[in-house]
């Protein structure tokens, strides 16, 4: 294990790249505001992250990650087209991966810039994987976007395409979702015998708390309306599943995908965006034929990425987490950006790990 | 050399618990005054009885200033992070059953199972601008629980006691709570999900493992494992 002031060394290092790669250095505060990041990843970020409370401005959480922040910082104040770097310990409990660092340093690059988003993912990605070179990490590629779009492309209703979207970071959700929505699973019987009342708020209790009897009624009416929905079709979740089985190496997924963009046209775009960034990592002089992409990586992290994500991982130490993650999210400049919006795209590396796989 | 045991240091609790050893030929009692927390033990030499609050029995077990103790699983599953990593569980003890669970207003008639009230949240989000609020005391065994099956934009309010009112008061829509009978929660218009059992508990006889004691300390555990006929 490497000494703090050995790491220290290592993330100024790593820092420095990034700066002359034409990132700003910034700063940003240890203890954040909870409710900001209970209201980005709800009440599970409490198991991940350090709770404390300070007595007048009430709960704080210490740094889980930089993003958030940074975010905050950029949709306040930045210039527009900006990089940014900064290097400091971010902070996550460790309920149950006992061993693992409970405090670290991250070094990270963020990028935010409306002109041409595949080439900023592949300006971060080479970027970072420069910065990583000759560690022997197998680096793995994913796209949010596909699958996001494979949802909103589905010939079902807008609130059922909604429910699937809203846990799509939820694998099991999603799952069991799609299963009722494709008529895999039974209608629950206690929601058969709700929508076989003519009126089922007749009986009901007296109504308590804030949720309105209006809410009620206009729920009960749309699952009236999901009923008589008919079941997503076989082919369409054929097609879901193939999207979130695909693992190739780059050039046989997007070969995969364009053939799947012909049974369900609204892929297409996305599917473009990932040739286009391949493209544009080609130019950067990276290897896309031995790149692996995964259409289904990414889902299960916390993190709020919607589009590119990719991550950098020891091949022969599987007891690691991965040395390096990164990926787009232009959904959280708009929830963070109170009705203003750019498309972001950063990683992070963890100078610790990296210094556990030398060369 | 002793082996400490830690029992709830009042009512039923510690009255069915001494009734339990008593059964098994252990007796426990109360020595002195009856606002004084000191026990005698009889028929097994070495051990020692410390009366606590049940609340803190997880805690003192964990540190390992206590050896065996008798409290409420939910105690310990809320109270102690990977709990079966660090303590054992020798036996429940039959009493002290109550069933912590997730309710809601009985007027929710759209709302049955777990799968409404995630869609309930999202509705009540985008409608309300805050995320739905479930007030608890067990906020670990909650959050575990709705995790792991995936329901999204809830925020759990701390509430240490009439729960049941929250909802009433609209400082919750929803709460988790123990009940053994449901008849407070029917009393105030609420209804326990289908599929809203977190956890079932009863008093439960905790053990540090073996490989936390001394020589001598876990040659009296064994043998009262085997005069408790566990």
């Amino acid at each position: 294990m490497a000494t703090r002031a050995a790491i220290r060394e290592k993330a100024a290092a790593l820092q420095a790249l990034f700066r002359d790669a034409g990132a700003q250095v910034i700063e940003a505060d240890i203890l954040q505001p909870a409710e900001t990041l209970l209201d980005l990843y709800g009440e599970d970020i409490r198991a991940r992250a350090f709770v404390t409370h300070d007595p007048l401005a009430g709960e704080r959480m210490l740094r889980p990650d930089f993003t958030v922040p940074v975010v905050q910082m950029h949709m306040q104040d930045g210039a527009e087209p900006a990089r940014y770097t900064y290097s400091g310990v971010v902070f996550r409990q460790q309920e149950d991966g006992a061993g693992r660092a409970s405090e670290y340093i991250q070094v990270g690059y963020e990028v935010f810039d409306r002109a041409d988003p595949p080439a900023s993912d592949a300006e971060v990605f080479s970027l970072i994987s420069r910065a990583l070179d000759g560690h022997g990490l197998r680096a793995v590629t994913g796209d949010m976007g596909i699958l996001m779009a494979a949802v909103r492309g589905l010939d079902t209703s807008e609130r059922r395409k909604a429910a699937l979207l809203r846990h799509v970071w939820r694998p099991a959700r999603f799952r069991a979702l799609l299963e009722r929505f494709s008529g895999k699973l039974p209608v629950p019987e206690s929601r058969a015998r709700l929508l076989a009342e003519a009126d089922p708020m007749a009986r009901a209790a007296p109504l308590i708390g804030l949720r309105s009897a209006r809410e009620i009624a206009e729920r009960i009416a749309a699952l009236r309306a999901d009923a008589h929905e008919p079941p997503i079709g076989a082919g369409e979740t054929e097609l879901l599943d193939r999207i979130l089985g695909l693992a190739a190496k780059a050039p046989a997924a997007l070969a995969a995908l364009r053939e799947m963009a012909r049974d369900m046209p609204a892929l297409a775009e996305s599917v473009a965006t990932l040739a286009a960034r391949l493209e544009a990592l080609d130019g950067r002089g990276i290897d896309v034929a031995a790149l692996d992409f995964e259409a289904g990586y990414g889902r299960s992290s916390m993190e709020y990425y919607d589009g590119f994500v990719f991550g950098f991982y020891a091949e022969d130490r599987a007891d690691l987490p991965p040395v390096a993650t990164g990926g787009r999210y232009d959904a959280l400049t708009r929830v963070l950006g109170q009705g203003r919006s750019i498309p972001a795209v950063g990683g992070v590396i963890r100078p610790a790990l990296l210094m556990e796989c030398a060369p | 050399m002793t082996l400490k045991l830690a029992v709830p240091s009042k009512g039923r609790l510690m009255e069915r618990t001494f009734e339990w050893f008593a059964a098994r030929g252990v007796g426990l009692r109360r020595t002195g005054s009856a606002r004084e927390y000191a026990g005698a033990v009889e028929g097994a030499p070495g051990l020692e009885l410390v009366l606590l609050s049940a609340g803190e029995i997880p805690r003192e077990l964990a540190a390992g200033r206590v050896h065996l103790g008798v409290t409420g699983s939910d105690l310990v599953h809320e109270k102690l992070a990977r709990w079966d990593s660090r303590i054992e569980a020798l036996s429940g003890l039959g009493f002290g059953r109550a069933d912590l669970v997730l309710a809601v207003p009985a007027a929710w008639v759209d709302v049955s199972i777990l799968d409404d009230l995630d869609a309930v949240a999202a509705q009540f989000r985008a409608n309300h601008g805050f995320r739905l609020r479930i007030a608890t005391k067990y906020h670990r065994l909650v959050r575990e629980f709705l995790r792991a099956r995936g329901v999204a934009d809830y925020q759990l309010v701390d509430s240490q006691g009439a729960t049941e009112g929250t909802v009433k008061n609209e400082t919750a829509e929803a709460i988790a709570d123990i009940t053994s009978t449901g008849e407070t929660l029917g009393a105030n218009h609420l209804k326990v999900l289908d599929d809203g059992l977190i956890h079932s508990s009863q008093a439960t006889l905790y053990a540090l493992p073996e490989a936390r004691l001394s020589a001598g300390q876990a040659e009296i555990r064994r043998a009262l494992v085997a005069r408790l006929g566990l």
